[in-house]
């Protein structure tokens, strides 16, 4: 097949940078957000479940508020409102700090619900021991509470990743917005979605994965 | 009168407990003395594995005192109308870890192989270097009979090999008092032996044992002191011989005819 102009090979070829350096915002802003809202998440889900009490409200509240707020509106309240309050974020570190707050809230619900789905058992042999409670936390809680953690997080890190699309609103050229761009030019259009459909669907695969050889990994956790 | 005994080890005083308005133990006393094996008895809803809860704070208690060695478990009495407070996470677990306990379900940590499970304690809690616990892990792993068994994780051993991890995992931190909760309770029958003999094992080498159970052969072969509880209360205690052979209570002679079949066949 000759690449001359016009063909979908040779746009691609033709977009080929554009498309990388979409591939890589898409990439480093999913990532970013995941590293981010996981330990945050940690953090609020063990305040959630061991905090004492206004505290755990205090989490509760951000956690309610968030997970009912679209994440379009986060992003772009994180991008046009915090400019209005004279708060100059670049739109990547906008998109990435309003994805990380609203993941945050679905990881720290998550291990709250892994944390409190253990057998109280483990946790009293500990005790019994004489464990304090940061060492139950590291050596039995955390441990068992990951091997349940582990397929609700795999999902949300999936999401992240197709979330990242919206990016494209406040214009940050992420993979999608960078096909778009392509298509702007040589008007291929159901080539290009196609392609972007493919890639997303690659990246996702991936980390399913990934997911499920750890899993396999905490196979002998059986409880 | 008993001033001529030595201090109790273990001292419990009008210990009480309610969840929510009904009142599980209305007011325990109880004496264990070092090198004893005391055994409480008593039908299901007595009260007998709360109080055992309370004695290392898995459950808190509401009134009277346990004094482990003299010292106060959980609580400390101050100011002028002698408000109890709660001591601290340090102090509860400094306590705890003078205390083992084995419980009713094993409780072993799943993703631990046997010795790790009996290490963790010696590590982080004793904080002996590594090497020594684990001299020390296959030590009692094989006093419990399970040196070949070692690197299995719990998954991989039956009910009676890993509540004998669990026994291995109490009494390698040193106790100075080991409880044990129905421990044979889930097992299948034909591995309530193993477990009892590795129980018997620790009484003759002077472990000082305080157990609920239901295996009354055992408690009358190897307790020196049988506590009868019954609607939150102590209705009866004494000798193995005082207990199961002169009842004085209606409800005891009850609750032991349960086991007429069974304490009959050794008589």
């Amino acid at each position: 097949m000759a690449l001359e102009r016009g063909t979908f090979l040779y746009e691609i070829w033709v977009a080929r940078w554009s498309l990388l350096s979409g591939l890589g915002i898409t990439v480093s802003s999913a990532a970013l957000t995941i590293v981010i809202a996981t330990l945050l998440g940690m953090i609020l889900g063990i305040g959630l479940t061991y905090g004492w009490r206004p505290l755990r409200w205090l989490i509760r509240l951000y956690v309610d508020v968030l997970r009912g707020i679209p994440v379009l509106v986060l992003i772009l309240f994180a991008y046009y409102g915090l400019a209005m309050f004279k708060i100059n974020v670049p739109p990547f570190w906008a998109g990435v700090i309003a994805l990380a707050a609203f993941s945050t809230a679905h990881i720290a619900e998550t291990i709250r619900g892994g944390i409190q789905s253990l057998p109280q058992g483990q946790t009293e042999a500990a005790k019994a021991i004489g464990l304090q409670f940061h060492q139950r936390l590291a050596y039995v809680i955390i441990p068992l509470a990951t091997r349940r953690v582990l397929p609700p997080w795999m999902n949300t890190c999936a999401e992240i990743v197709k979330n990242t699309t919206l990016l494209s609103i406040i214009g940050v050229v992420e993979f999608l917005l960078s096909n778009q761009q392509a298509i702007a030019r040589n008007y291929l259009v159901l080539q290009f979605y196609l392609l972007a459909a493919v890639v997303y669907l690659l990246i996702n695969f991936t980390i399913s994965q990934l997911g499920a050889m750890l899993e396999r990994r905490y196979a002998h956790f059986r409880y | 009168m008993s001033t001529s005994k030595p201090t109790p080890l273990l001292q419990a005083r009008g210990v009480k407990k309610s969840f929510g308005d009904l009142q599980i133990l209305k007011g325990i006393d109880l004496d264990v003395h070092q090198g004893q094996v005391v055994a409480l008895i008593g039908a299901s809803g007595s009260g007998k594995t709360t109080f055992l809860r309370c004695i290392n704070l898995l459950e808190e208690y509401e009134g009277g005192t346990i004094l482990l060695d003299g010292e106060q478990i959980g609580y400390r009495v101050e100011g002028e109308n002698d408000e109890r407070r709660r001591l601290s996470e340090a102090r509860v677990s400094a306590q705890r870890a003078r205390i083992g306990m084995v419980f009713q379900s094993f409780n072993l940590f799943p993703h631990m192989s046997a010795e790790q499970n009996v290490m963790l304690g010696l590590t982080k809690v004793r904080g002996k270097p590594k090497a020594e616990a684990q001299e020390i892990a296959r030590h009692w792993l094989a006093r419990v009979g399970l040196a070949d068994r070692r690197d299995h994780y719990p998954y991989q051993l039956s009910g009676g090999q890993q509540q004998r991890v669990a026994i291995a995992r109490a009494v390698a931190m040193e106790p100075r008092l080991l409880l044990f909760d129905e421990v044979t309770s889930a097992l299948d029958p034909e591995l309530v032996a193993e477990v009892l003999a590795v129980m018997q094992d620790l009484a003759k080498s002077g472990m000082t044992m305080l157990l609920v159970s239901h295996e009354m052969l055992f408690v009358r072969q190897v307790a020196d002191h049988v506590v009868f509880m019954d609607g939150g209360l102590v209705a009866q205690a004494g000798s193995p011989a005082e207990i199961f052979e002169r009842p004085s209570t209606p409800r005891l002679r009850q609750f032991l005819g349960r086991f007429h079949g069974i304490l009959s066949s050794v008589t």
